[in-house]
Order: structure tokens, then C-alpha cells, then sequence
């Protein structure tokens, strides 16, 4: 069995794990191994990313993180960890200015400024971007490209993280399994930075990479560490719906929006967003939460498109205004058959993003001995609702602290085989194969029908006992599922982890959910649809001595 | 309700070849992507194929040949009414169904 020895492991491979690895490399770390289940730097939610990147430039306006960060408190709803959100606004733009000396190609104004967009929820232009529709590949490109160049960092492609091993209440490293050869590997490694990115892969309805599903959340609440905000999943309120469209991300109407103004009307014909308090007369401005709400509530209504959406229009903009804002991207919709300057398109919410994750200090650092989490993996940043834009420098400033920080981590204890022996063992036993009447996929299948039907947009205590319910017989399903034969590149074998992942990961923020009986940010209770000032307080997500998963108020 | 067919290279490297042809419901602006995950959920879990990004042609992971002819599953639009063939990509190491090895060297673990 493959045996590795690492100073810092990294577990994912998106903007946050690439960073990360860099700034243990730059700290000094002599050997720094990063991996990925999926491509390093191919996966996750950073290389889709086609939007905005919020930092405190002050490229076209006075701007100071300060104001960054008050908007980033605003749209939290009251629930943002202040100093993480400091660190994130505080730090986000040495590293865009860094990324620009890196050649990422942020789009530049006429007198050589970074061009910086007013997004919703900014109180000033502070959003730059790489076009067209191309910040998240331009960013995971120079990423990758700075990591060929270091030596000590060693980058694994097909590695997906089973468990972590802990040993007197300290992860010392973690077993892996060999996607590709179906082997297990053990890894040693004093400090473990979680980089594993979100958790949407669990909605029928998502916009990101089919690697997101959880996996980061589940090995760090298994080995002992808490979690925060889990209630908190971001649904982005204009995913694209229909025509069917390929090639594209379907998050990628937004930046349209701000540069034209899109108009968002319902199945008649109408504007609606004012019902919902919004008032869009002047500019774009209704935050992402408020948006996916008003929407969720017309097509409940029966005022919907036909798809179960509402449409967005662009045919008051002159073509020629559209060709200018789409560039190249006017052909890739005409190939998927859509002529914006004729008819609209169909959008509806989609899980985006998860603004809960692992309990983190300044330093990123878990209360958990040698573990650290980088990203979207960390909670507490964005509160209720994240404001848009501050993922990608999430990624970068928390990579960059966790790689420094843990590069420098004392061992808190040595690393045991022993400790290491029941995970290997599973892997061995579900690569002999396993016969059995159902399979991962489908169990995946359900979990992401009943997550996105009783714990989406809308939530009721009825509908959120019931999917605790569900996921209590998907759990107990896991016992039997069918594992084919052959361990080389088996996808039922990698596919059960995923599901065990995705099952602890969907029932930490159902449990949030059922607990917390009000609506804020992005959680709506149908039956508390009001705020509640006295639950202006954080709940966070642990095992309790029994091995449950539960929640309690944040101390 | 119409139906696309695929005709799937089975099998792990060095095996002989052999095709599984499934017949997949077929929906108008579907992509061979979207019927192989049909497969995969409603048929034969047991089939390998890469991809993460599903619809973006940003991770590059599900490039196969389909009738010959080097694509994105992601973004090549399925077709009723006739088989359409597929292979995992040619001139690389072929491991299982439709994955090859395109991991790049140095991020290979053994």
C-alpha cells in the first residue's frame, strides 16, 4: 500500500487549495502535497466561475475594505464572523493586484485601470473581471501556472480523501482512495487544510462542478470539528432554466445584468421585484436572497414561466448595445438557439453556494489539533447570505492564510497506522464488489430530489422532518448498496464515499434548518416568515456523544 | 417519446473490444453528457466516464470520440433515432468504458 509523507496536506485543488499551497510552499513548508478527487485546478467551484471578484481597489472610485466590509456585514443579515469577514475585506485586494502582476488578465479601462462594476449589494463599483465570462478559468489558470514552478509542491490528480485520521483528538493525516487504481493510500501530515469547496452538488438544481458535494464538511465534522451556518445554502435567484443551454455556465446572466440592466418579469409579462420591496427603476440592486425569494413565491403564485421560472429580458436593449456588452458570447447563444434581441430566456434559483462550513479563527485553524479549512469550506464569513464577489478573494485570502499558517504548525501528535486501519479496510472490502439492489448513483439521485424539494428555497418544519426522515433511509440504504468489481477507475467504489459525504453533509444543514424557526438571508421558513431579533446569533453543527449529528445555538 | 441509442465501448485496458448499447429517452438540446448520467443512474451504475464541470467545457474532463470524432460529451448534442458510437479518447492510455488516461504525468500517483 502507497504510503505518503507530507508537511502540509491540502485537500482539494480549486482557488483556495492551489493558493493554499503555494503560501505553505512560500512559508517555508519542504514538502507540501495537494489533492484532488477530480484535476488539480480543473475541478470545483473556482474554474466555473464566469462572474465577479469584489476587492477594495478604489480603481474607480474612492473605496476603502472598510465600506467592503460593511456590505459584506449587511448582506450577512447580523450573522458574519466580523473578523473573518475583516480578514477576507482587509486582504482581498493585496491579492487581486497579485493575481493581476500574475497576468490573470483582469479587464482594464481605456486609461489602463482595472475596470471594477457595482454588483448587487456594493455600495460602490468595487467587482473586477476577466472577460468575457472568464474570471474563474483565468484565475485557476494562473494558479496552476505558479504551482509548476515550485518544486515542494507535490500535486495529485484522482486522490479523493476517504476520512481523516485523528489520534488523541489531532488530525495527523488522512487515507485516501486511488480513483485510478482503486488502491488505498495513507497519508501522514501534521497539519490538513480542508479545501474541498461547497456543497451544491446535493440540489437537483446547481451550478457547480459535479465534485462539490459535501465532502469537506463530512470529514471535518467526523473528526470532531464543528461546524457553523449550515442552514445557509445560497441559491443564486437567475440560474438559467430554458432554452437549454450547453457550453455555458448557467449562473452566467448576471454580469449581463449589471452592464444592461436584464428585466426580470414574470410569466404575464411583468415586473414584480417592487412586490418584493426592490425597487430596479434605476440600476440593478436586488440582493441575491430577496431575488430567489421573490421568485420562488411568484412561481408558487402560478405567475411562472412555462419551465417554473420567470423570464429575463434583454429586448429593450438596441443590438447593438448587446453585441458590444455579449462580445463572442452573442454566437455561443445563437448555437444553443437563443437571439436575446427577440425573445427572453428562462431563469429560476439554483444552488450556487454554501455560506456555512468548517468553525475557523483568524488563523483558519479549526479547533481541531492540525486541521485548517481554506474557502468555501469555511463558515462564518458571509453570515446568512454572501455577498457576491467575495468568493474568489474568500479563496484566495483564506488560502493564503491557512497555507502560511499551517506550514508553520507544530505536530500536535505523530501519525499511527493503526489509527488508519478501519478506513483502509472499508476500501478493500467495497473494492471486492458488493451485490445489491440499488446503487450510489440513484441513492444520489434521491438525496438531490429531496434536499432541493423540502430543504430549497422555501422550508417548513413538515417538509424539513420529512427529509430528515428520507436521509435516515438513504443512510441505512448505504449498508446495501451494490459496489461493481474491479478496483480501476471504478465509479461505484468512489461514488460510495461521495454518497456517505453527501448524506452527513445534507442532514447537518437540515438539522440547522428544522432548529432555526425564523426566516433570514437565505433561509425562508414558510411557517416563521418573519426575522427574529432575538436568533441574531450563529447555530453551529456537531457530533454529539452519541455520534449524532446536531445543533445548537453558537456559544 | 423518442429515443437516442448509444453504442458504449466496454471494458478496462488491454480487454478486448466490446460494445453495450443503451437506449436512452431523448429530449430536445440534451447532450451525450446528459444521456451517459441517465445511463449511469437509471441503467448501468458500473460504466466509467469523467466529468465534473457538466455543462461548461471548462474542465475539459469529459473528452471522448464520439463517432470518431475527438468532442466534449458536454457539449456534443445527442441524436435521435440513429446509434451513435462511443469511445474513450484515442492515442491515450485506455483504463475503463470511456475513461483514458489524461491525467497530466506529474500529477499521476504512481
Amino acid at each position: 500500500m502507497t504510503h505518503l509523507d507530507t508537511q502540509v496536506l491540502i485537500v482539494g485543488a480549486g482557488g483556495a487549495g492551489m493558493y493554499a499551497a503555494l503560501a505553505a510552499a512560500r512559508a517555508g513548508a519542504e514538502r507540501v502535497l495537494l489533492v484532488d478527487k477530480s484535476f488539480v485546478g480543473r475541478g470545483g467551484a473556482t474554474i466555473m466561475a464566469q462572474m465577479t471578484v469584489a476587492a477594495a481597489l478604489a480603481e474607480e472610485s474612492d473605496d476603502d475594505w472598510r465600506w467592503h466590509l460593511a456590505d459584506t456585514l449587511d448582506a450577512g443579515r447580523g450573522l458574519c464572523d466580523e473578523t473573518l469577514a475583516g480578514v477576507l475585506c482587509e486582504e482581498a485586494p493585496v491579492r487581486i493586484r497579485e493575481m493581476g502582476e500574475w497576468q490573470v488578465g483582469w479587464a482594464r479601462r481605456d486609461n489602463g485601470r482595472i475596470a471594477q462594476v457595482t454588483a448587487p449589494g456594493h455600495s460602490r463599483p468595487r467587482c473586477c473581471y476577466v472577460d468575457f465570462l472568464n474570471t474563474g478559468p483565468a484565475v485557476a489558470a494562473t494558479l496552476r501556472r505558479q504551482l509548476s514552478r515550485i518544486e515542494t509542491i507535490r500535486r495529485v490528480s484522482n486522490l479523493l480523501v476517504t476520512d481523516l485520521v485523528t489520534v488523541d483528538g489531532a488530525v495527523v493525516g488522512a487515507v485516501a482512495l486511488d480513483t485510478a487504481s482503486g488502491e488505498p493510500v495513507t497519508i501522514a501530515a501534521p497539519a490538513t487544510i480542508i479545501a474541498a469547496g461547497g456543497l451544491t452538488r446535493i440540489y437537483r438544481r446547481n451550478s457547480a462542478s459535479a465534485n462539490m458535494g459535501g465532502d469537506g464538511y463530512a470529514l471535518a465534522l467526523l473528526a470532531g470539528a464543528p461546524l457553523v451556518d449550515m442552514e445557509f445554502v445560497q441559491f443564486f435567484p437567475i440560474g438559467h432554466l430554458a432554452p437549454r443551454l450547453v457550453g455555458m455556465d448557467p449562473i452566467m446572466w448576471d454580469p449581463f445584468r449589471y452592464k444592461l440592466g436584464g428585466r426580470l418579469l414574470d410569466g404575464g409579462g411583468n415586473e414584480f421585484l417592487a412586490r418584493y420591496g426592490s425597487d430596479e427603476t434605476d440600476a440593478y440592486t436586488t440582493p441575491r436572497d430577496i431575488a430567489s425569494y421573490a421568485i420562488t413565491q411568484e412561481v408558487a403564485a402560478g405567475r411562472g414561466s412555462p419551465h417554473g421560472g420567470v423570464y429575463l429580458s434583454f429586448e429593450h436593449v438596441p443590438p447593438a448595445a448587446l453585441r458590444a456588452a455579449f462580445g463572442p458570447v452573442i454566437k455561443r447563444l445563437a448555437k444553443n438557439g437563443i437571439d436575446l434581441a427577440r425573445a427572453p430566456v428562462e431563469v429560476s434559483a439554483i444552488a450556487h453556494y454554501h455560506m456555512g462550513g468548517i468553525v475557523v479563527d483568524a488563523r483558519l485553524a479549526s479547533p481541531v489539533p492540525g486541521l485548517y479549512a481554506a474557502g468555501e469550506a469555511v463558515g462564518g464569513a458571509n453570515g446568512a447570505n454572501r455577498l457576491s464577489g467575495n468568493a474568489i478573494p474568500e479563496a484566495l485570502v483564506f488560502g493564503e492564510r491557512a497555507g502560511r499558517e499551517a506550514a508553520v504548525a507544530e505536530p500536535a501528535a505523530g501519525w499511527r497506522h493503526s489509527a488508519a486501519s478501519a478506513a483502509v479496510a472499508r476500501i478493500d472490502e467495497l473494492a471486492a464488489g458488493r451485490s445489491g439492489e440499488i446503487t450510489a448513483a440513484q441513492l444520489l439521485d434521491r438525496l438531490r430530489a429531496l434536499m432541493w424539494d423540502d430543504v430549497g428555497t422555501l422550508r417548513s418544519a413538515a417538509g424539513l422532518a420529512r427529509a430528515l426522515a428520507r436521509l435516515a433511509e438513504l443512510r441505512s440504504a448505504l449498508g446495501e448498496v451494490a459496489v461493481g468489481p474491479g478496483r480501476a477507475c471504478n465509479p461505484g467504489l468512489a461514488e460510495w464515499f461521495e454518497l456517505r459525504a453527501s448524506l452527513v453533509a445534507a442532514e447537518a444543514v437540515t438539522r440547522a434548518a428544522l432548529a432555526r424557526r425564523e426566516s433570514r438571508g437565505a433561509h425562508q421558513r414558510e411557517d416563521f416568515p418573519d426575522g427574529d431579533l432575538e436568533r441574531a446569533t450563529s447555530q453551529r453543527v456537531a457530533l454529539d456523544p452519541s455520534g449524532a449529528i446536531a445543533a445548537s445555538l453558537a456559544p | 417519446m423518442k429515443t437516442a441509442r448509444l453504442k458504449v465501448r466496454r471494458g478496462g485496458h488491454g480487454d478486448a473490444t466490446r460494445y453495450d448499447e443503451f437506449a436512452v429517452p431523448f429530449e430536445e438540446g440534451a447532450t451525450v453528457l446528459d444521456a451517459l448520467v441517465w445511463v449511469r443512474t437509471h441503467r448501468d451504475a458500473s460504466l466509467a466516464v469523467r466529468y465534473s464541470c457538466i455543462n461548461a467545457n471548462v474542465c475539459k474532463e469529459c473528452t471522448i470520440a464520439v463517432d470518431g470524432k475527438v468532442v466534449y460529451a458536454c457539449t456534443t448534442r445527442l441524436v435521435a433515432d440513429r446509434a451513435m458510437l462511443l469511445d474513450p479518447l484515442p492515442g491515450k492510455r485506455h483504463l475503463r468504458d470511456l475513461v483514458s488516461e489524461t491525467r497530466p504525468p506529474r500529477e499521476r500517483l504512481t
